[in-house]
């Protein structure tokens, strides 16, 4: 797909073809993820958004790896791969680079994305192909049962860790926004469906790689590390402009907010610090950044001009 | 300032010109790595080859780029067997060699690879160097080659290159090319077609420059030397191309069709990419290079999983790394062509030295019931044509194919007739047409195991595919029977495609004899050659040469039981019988014998041999004559067909406990 809105808002929107998309076409079986795990909500939101975007439910790919998050392709309508662990993001940048007609979604949980998967993580960063990808962080090894991850706070007990994890938690907020060639970094949270779903659609219409990070709570491990900002809205700042994300029915909860233009790279770095507040928004976005998928985008070449090309090749080793 | 030696002096007095009719002969050219010994050799064996001559050229290669200059372990060159006949390796013993050092001279000499009454050419300019110690070094280098048989030539070519360049280092590999091409009756013309090939990128100042050390050389040996070797190049009857086992599965992917193919640098494997790197764009294709090997598998089968069959290209250390995805592929039935050109191992092992280290990994490394398909080209002509073959076993059985190549193959250089394209070769361009309703996306046939494909974009398709364990509609496994269908759905594939394949030619008296000799993989022209050398000698003796290791070829026990003996030849690590604590019990042996006695159940022996190079015809002869000599009367062997009695182990029962 060489033209550009068309690979942005993805060839997969189909008002042309009369078909309209409902709940019900993307809509798979039902989840089973513990009940009050924040994945159902991401789900929810990413359901909305495919209706929303009416994207076609067979020119859309969910990738992911391994952990409770990277069941989410099975509860899908529409094409999935469920891989290994850590190794989501190089699948997809496959996929992409074979068939740029599609929307390529990733699902990552924390040990997958910020652990086993870092070094695809920062290089995929530094790929920006177009894809949006969610790193539903919840703090914890979950699937495995409670194991500390990277994200992990220092001095909450795991079963590795039983007298608390060691070291302060990475952040994947400041690891991103360092690495060359960023284009959009987003945090939101799964308990404010509001802004999950802006965030999300914000996302997908960002021309090269979104990630967006969701925290989350585990329900049988982690409830506690967000409890507080589940419970207290002041805990939480909201960054808002114009080319982030402005949810206004929030503003009546939410009234902590921070001005932030996405484009500003060094401000994005200062807030993606550790600090007292949750901060949830749109922290840097720059839509110029090359892709490497359209970059190395190639045209079709026949069979026929295949052959004569190869010809051609062996010309240069004849006798 | 060099001084003439005698040798040379009498040379350059000489009247009259011997030419000796030689019906094959190996030489090489051996310098410190940098000082493009290995472009002089690429270039004569593409000539001697363009002339109608067999040629093999293996490439002599230190395993890091700069090593200390001047020291044996850096000695960085090429060997170049040439014959009139077809040549099929890279022979035994060297003929003829040039070395721009005595160090590196050296270390051929004591490496054993030089005839007895080899001809050697070596820079002299090092007997007058201003060092001391280099000089020193150089009269012991001479004191140490003096009791050997070789004739000793000593040649000016740093004071000779000085005339053109200043810059020495750089232009005796011209001026030794020069020297070869007079010697061996090289046609100028080509060679001069050739440098313009070999330094395109270059401009054509260097171009000129190159040539004219050529001509230097080529005119210091007409004036100087006493005798010239003509072996004469057959007529060349079909169309040939001559290139190295790398480009050869470079252009099979091309010619295959696959347009993705993500890659990690690794020796001796990347050269297909930088082939890859110059061209694939133009083929629609795109060259990844991905963060890391893992990565370089995942992108493969993503591409794969989303259309036309992918393809990634490694080596030993890299396969292992993907593994796990490697596995997924098997699982998902996703399919994934792997080029493994293989290096010594394990570990880092030996980057730039062949081995055929991989065929248990290949065939084995995955928890888990994980059958894919392994085949290995024996030639740098099925280089090309394997991958066209792998491509269309991974699609059409929708698994993993792994193709073995080998260091030697990779760098090693020969002619072959020049492939008679074909389109149907080509992956076809993926069907994006609606899915009809209720297809499963594993709708395995019953017999076969196999399924059709579904990829993303075909309307009504839609499923999830999964390493977890999963039934036909690709939904995870909790009923018991689901993993034993699946599995066993996942290994009929390969029975299928065995009772697809013929039965291996046996070469020599398929009837049976005293020994059949089996190999696999590029030890197949040294085989050969050596069975050829026996069966002169009246030895009774076949071999056999396995293409397909994954499934094996079918008949290979009801073979193997027509003859009194059978051992495979492999370069891969076995114990001796003849070393401490080794028992026929606890004995490991070579991997294709592993695999052979497993699946066959016939006593198979093996010699295998790890020397970091590759396998000499003459070394294999003398295995066979042993082997035929032993047969009978070996006390050890007829041990190992007894129940095994304890061995003593004196050192043990010495040792307090």
């Amino acid at each position: 797909m060489s033209d550009f809105s068309c690979s942005v808002l993805g060839c997969t929107t189909s008002p042309e073809d009369g078909r309209d998309f409902e709940l019900g076409d993307y809509e798979g079986p039902v989840a089973r993820w513990c009940p009050g795990c924040g994945d159902h909500s991401v789900l929810t939101a990413v359901e909305r958004l495919l209706v929303a975007e009416q994207l076609k439910p067979e020119q859309t790919v969910f990738v992911s790896g391994i952990g409770c998050s990277s069941r989410f392709p099975h509860y899908l309508k529409t094409y999935g791969f469920h891989g290994i662990h850590g190794r989501a993001l190089p699948v997809a940048t496959g996929i992409k680079l074979h068939r740029p007609d599609l929307t390529v979604f990733v699902v990552m949980g924390d040990g997958d994305c910020c652990s086993i998967g870092a070094a695809h993580w920062v290089h995929a960063i530094r790929y920006n192909t177009q894809m949006v990808a969610m790193l539903l962080d919840n703090s914890i090894y979950g699937l495995t049962k409670k194991q500390t991850s990277p994200t992990t706070p220092q001095g909450f007990k795991t079963n590795t860790q039983p007298a608390g994890s060691f070291l302060p938690p990475l952040n994947p907020l400041t690891t991103m926004l360092g690495t060359t060639n960023v284009s959009f970094v987003a945090q939101t949270a799964e308990w404010i469906p509001a802004h999950l779903y802006a965030t999300l659609r914000a996302a997908y219409r960002h021309n090269g790689l979104a990630f967006v990070r969701i925290l989350q709570r585990c329900p049988m491990y982690t409830q506690s590390i967000y409890e507080r900002a589940v419970k207290d809205p002041s805990v939480v700042e909201l960054l808002v402009h114009d080319d982030g994300v402005v949810v206004s029915e929030l503003d009546a909860i939410y009234r902590c907010r921070v001005a932030h233009n996405p484009s500003d790279l060094a401000a994005a770095r200062a807030l993606a610090e550790d600090g007292e507040r949750l901060r949830l928004g749109v922290l840097f976005r720059d839509e110029t950044r090359p892709r490497y998928d359209e970059i190395r985008r190639t045209r079709k070449v026949s069979a026929t001009e295949r052959l004569a090309l190869l010809e051609r090749e062996l010309d240069k080793y004849a006798v | 300032m060099a001084v003439p030696t005698a040798a040379w002096a009498e040379a350059s007095n000489a009247t009259s010109i011997a030419v000796r009719s030689l019906p094959e002969h190996t030489l090489e050219i051996v310098s410190d790595s940098g000082e493009g010994a290995q472009k002089c050799g690429q270039i004569f064996g593409a000539v001697s080859a363009k002339m109608g001559n067999g040629v093999w050229t293996v490439e002599i290669i230190p395993a890091e780029i700069q090593p200390p200059p001047r020291t044996p372990e850096g000695a960085s060159g090429n060997r170049i067997r040439i014959g009139s006949r077809p040549i099929t390796n890279w022979g035994d013993a060297v003929d003829l060699v040039v070395a721009f050092n005595e160090q590196v001279l050296l270390s051929r000499h004591r490496l054993g690879v030089l005839a007895p009454d080899a001809i050697v050419f070596v820079e002299n300019s090092w007997a007058a160097h201003p060092s001391p110690d280099i000089r020193a070094a150089w009269i012991r280098a001479m004191e140490e080659l003096s009791g050997s048989g070789y004739r000793i030539i000593q040649v000016p070519m740093e004071e000779q290159c000085l005339t053109i360049d200043d810059n020495p280092r750089k232009g005796k590999n011209m001026f030794a090319l020069g020297m070869l091409a007079w010697i061996y009756s090289r046609d100028l013309a080509r060679i001069e077609d050739q440098i313009a090939y070999a330094f395109r990128k270059k401009s054509e100042d260097i171009f000129q420059r190159n040539v004219a050390l050529v001509r230097l050389g080529h005119a210091w040996a007409a004036s100087n030397l006493d005798f010239r070797i003509d072996v004469a190049p057959a007529p060349i009857e079909r169309a040939l191309v001559v290139m190295n086992g790398n480009e050869a599965l470079a252009l099979g992917a091309l010619a295959s069709g696959m347009e993705l193919c993500a890659m990690y640098p690794i020796t001796p494997a990347t050269s297909v990419s930088h082939f890859l790197a110059e061209v694939f764009e133009k083929f629609g294709g795109v060259l990844h290079q991905a963060e890391d090997e893992i990565a370089a598998a995942g992108v493969a089968i993503g591409a794969s999983y989303a259309g036309k069959v992918a393809f990634t290209v490694t080596s030993g250390p890299g396969l292992a790394l993907k593994t796990e995805f490697i596995g997924l592929a098997i699982m998902t039935e996703t399919p994934l062509v792997v080029i493994d050109v293989q290096r010594g191992g394990p570990s880092t092992g030996l980057p730039t030295k062949v081995e055929q280290s991989d065929l248990l990994a290949a065939l084995f490394a995955q928890p888990g019931d994980a059958p894919r398909i392994v085949v290995a080209p024996a030639t740098i002509e099925e280089c090309f044509h394997t991958v066209i073959t792998a491509r269309r076993l991974a699609e059409a059985f929708r698994t993993v194919v792994i193709v073995l190549s080998d260091a030697n193959l990779a760098t090693g250089v020969q002619p072959f007739p020049r492939p008679q394209l074909l389109a149907e070769w080509q992956a076809a361009e993926p069907e994006l047409a609606p899915v009809a309703p209720n297809t499963r996306p594993y709708a395995w046939d019953p017999q076969l195991g196999t399924s059709k494909r579904i990829i993303p974009g075909q309307p009504g398709g839609m499923f999830t595919v999964t390493g977890l364990s999963h039934d036909e509609n690709s939904k995870v496994a909790y009923g018991s029977g689901v993993h034993q269908r699946g599995t066993a759905m996942r290994s009929r594939k390969l029975a299928v495609l065995q009772q697809m394949l013929t039965p291996p030619k046996v070469n020599g008296d398929a009837d049976g004899g005293d020994l059949l000799v089996v190999g696999w993989g590029s030890t197949k022209g040294a085989i050969e050659e050596a069975v050829a050398r026996a069966w002169q000698e009246g030895l009774s003796v076949a071999s056999l040469h396995l293409s397909f290791l994954s499934p094996l070829e079918p008949g290979l026990g009801e073979i193997f039981r027509r003859f009194r003996k059978v051992m495979t030849v492999e370069i891969n690590y076995s114990d001796d019988l003849a070393d401490p604590f080794i028992t026929p019990e606890n004995r490991r042996r070579g991997q294709l014998a592993w695999l052979l006695r497993a699946e066959t159940l016939v006593d198979v022996d093996c010699w295998t041999r790890v020397p970091g190079e590759p396998l000499r015809p003459g070394a294999i002869l003398d295995v066979i004559r042993k082997a035929i000599a032993s047969e009978v009367k070996d006390p050890r062997l007829a041990a190992a067909a007894m129940p095994i009695a304890r061995s003593p182990r004196p050192d043990l029962e010495e040792t307090p406990s």
